[in-house]
């Protein structure tokens, strides 16, 4: 399995991930060994298996939607690098 | 005993001198606290030592004792794995991306414990959010092994597993995904338990791969393994994936009688490439138990247990992929900012996270990504269903399955550094449990050129009470647990 310097510079892209160059074509080295290694799991038969049922075998765990304390806005903004008005600051998003 | 070997003490053994008021909270807090400056330039496995919060909770803690309201962990001194959030004490997962977040809550098992007045320490060294097997990918420093300074403690809750083994705390608290309680614990001679996974909360716990986590305990013998987890686990509001299952008094199956036990070595445990004295070391374990009455079976095959690993390394990225998304530089942590948010975001993710948690939230996104997920993602889920149902029917036939905790005893720093496939293979004995959820525990069973070995015990979901069955009995008549590194 051997990956393209696009390939894995889009893979960066979507995961908003800053690389440099030296990065990516040290990744794409490194990858294209591990994903070479998940070959194996080709030998397995697995057309009449159902997928993994949740690892806690519960599902829908629900509560009463009754409203319960949480943390205070002051609490949440505490750790934030920029804020304004009990907002998270950050720049431009869009043009 | 003397004050210079108070931070020996088991849990066991503290608890019954503190309520006898013949210790008090505060001399075992400062005993651990004095013994961490003794050796806590050498070992270097904690991030943060909270000495000024430590003997105010040991102040509580001998409050609670002189008036008669003790609990079981009152005045118990341990450390947290930083991947754990503690309130008002900074917690970094071993990243710069976290560097100076201060957690505004409680993990829900740091809350129990300090409801009971136990004594949290500091919070312990580990590989990037817990993305490692040696703790060397910590973006702060590495941890050493303290029965050879030159080698790893193992990981990712190297930090946890060393402060134990060095004397720091009475027990200390880490988490496994894919072995990180277990390899350290056999790689610096402590007992480590990975739980069942729903058995304990994952509130609290900064999320790695949230259908393989689980936090679990480090402690000098099976029995304080018991006491914290009848602290720690049990169902929780905040935990959607908690089990709704009582929890029994895990203090109670040990009985020291395993007569009639069944306990199955599987053949995919024992192969070319582990070292010699590791296989010894266990083999002569087996033995002892089957002297103490034990049934082994050494026919066993779990034929899936090699295609663990592919599968460990699809799901636990492309989780992770998912649970480091929000590492941004907006709501907390390292923040680099640009002209626009998308170039802050990437900036901030490319200098705040290190080369292995790269690695993985890149592998990650490729498995899940279009084109792909069925390939990868997909079909490492129906590996995992496989591997899960091998266990189901093995323990059909066997009360627990005995094996090494991993290949090789602890190995040098910097050894495995240039090759991540290298790495990823000492979990190779630890991987499978997690993708099946079922609790798993490692305990010393011996030495190799002074380093330990760890014995692994699996048992089927909830079914823990076995393992710290099986695990006391075989304390009780081996002194390996005894052993202390000399620092």
């Amino acid at each position: 399995m051997v990956l393209s310097n696009e390939e894995v510079r889009h893979i960066a892209w979507l995961a908003r991930l800053g690389v440099t160059d030296a990065e990516v074509e040290r990744f794409r080295e490194e990858l294209s060994v591990i994903l070479d290694h998940f070959q194996s799991l080709e030998e397995l038969d697995t057309r009449d298996v159902p997928g993994a049922p949740h690892a806690s075998l519960l599902h829908n765990v629900l509560r009463d939607d009754v409203p319960t304390a949480s943390l205070s806005s002051d609490a949440v903004l505490a750790n934030a690098p920029d804020t304004q008005d009990s907002c998270f600051r950050v720049p431009p998003i869009l043009e | 005993m003397s004050g210079d070997e108070l931070h020996t003490l088991s849990i066991h053994a503290a608890r019954r001198l503190l309520d006898s008021r013949e210790l008090s909270a505060q001399e075992l807090t400062e005993a651990c606290l004095a013994r961490i400056d003794h050796v806590e330039s050498r070992v270097s496995a904690l991030l943060t030592v909270c000495a000024e919060t430590a003997l105010a909770q040991a102040a509580a803690a001998d409050r609670a004792l002189s008036s008669a309201q003790a609990a079981p962990m009152t005045g118990i001194p341990f450390i947290a794995k930083d991947l754990l959030c503690t309130r008002g004490i900074p917690t970094t997962c071993g990243s710069r991306i976290l560097e100076g977040f201060v957690p505004p809550y409680d993990a829900t098992v740091i809350e129990r414990l300090l409801d009971q007045h136990a004594v949290l320490l500091g919070k312990a060294n580990m590989d990037e959010f817990a993305m490692g097997s040696s703790t060397e990918h910590s973006a702060y420093f590495p941890t050493h092994n303290p029965w050879n300074l030159d080698c790893v403690p193992g990981g990712s809750s190297g930090g946890s597993a060393a402060a134990l083994a060095a004397g720091e705390a009475l027990f200390t608290l880490g988490s496994d995904t894919g072995g990180s309680i277990r390899q350290p614990a056999g790689f610096c001679g402590v007992v480590g338990l990975k739980p069942t996974y729903g058995r304990v909360s994952r509130y609290g716990l900064v999320a790695f791969a949230s259908s393989l986590d689980q936090i679990g305990p480090f402690a000098r013998d099976v029995e304080d393994c018991a006491l914290v987890m009848n602290a720690i686990a049990g169902q929780c509001a905040r935990d959607a994936t908690s089990a709704p299952l009582a929890v029994p008094d895990f203090t109670a199956c040990l009985t020291n009688d395993v007569r009639g036990l069944r306990i199955g070595v599987p053949k995919e445990y024992f192969i070319e490439g582990m070292q010699p004295e590791v296989r010894h070391s266990v083999e002569e374990a087996i033995a002892t138990l089957e002297r103490m009455g034990a049934s082994v079976r050494r026919d066993l095959s779990l034929p899936s247990t090699k295609y663990a690993l592919a599968a460990y390394y699809i799901i636990a990225p492309s989780e992770a992929s998912a649970n480091l998304a929000r590492y941004d530089g907006v709501k907390y942590g390292f923040a680099r900012r640009l002209a626009t948010a998308e170039e802050s975001i990437s900036a901030t993710r490319g200098a705040g996270f290190g080369q292995e948690v790269k690695r993985r939230i890149m592998l990650g996104t490729y498995a899940l990504s279009a084109g792909y997920y069925d390939a990868y993602y997909l079909k490492a889920q129906k590996v995992r269903y496989l591997i899960s149902d091998e266990f189901q029917k093995a323990f059909k036939e066997c009360d627990v399955l005995a094996m090494p905790t991993s290949p090789t005893v602890a190995f040098p720093l910097g050894s495995k550094l240039n090759d991540p496939m290298q790495m990823y293979l000492s979990d190779v004995f630890t991987l499978p449990v997690n993708i099946a959820g079922i609790p798993a525990l490692s305990l010393p069973c011996g030495f190799v050129g002074g380093l330990p070995v760890g014995l692994q015990l699996m048992a089927d979901r909830f079914r823990e009470d076995l393992l710290l069955k099986v695990g006391h009995a075989y304390e009780q008549s081996t002194e390996w647990h005894l052993q202390r590194p000399k620092m």
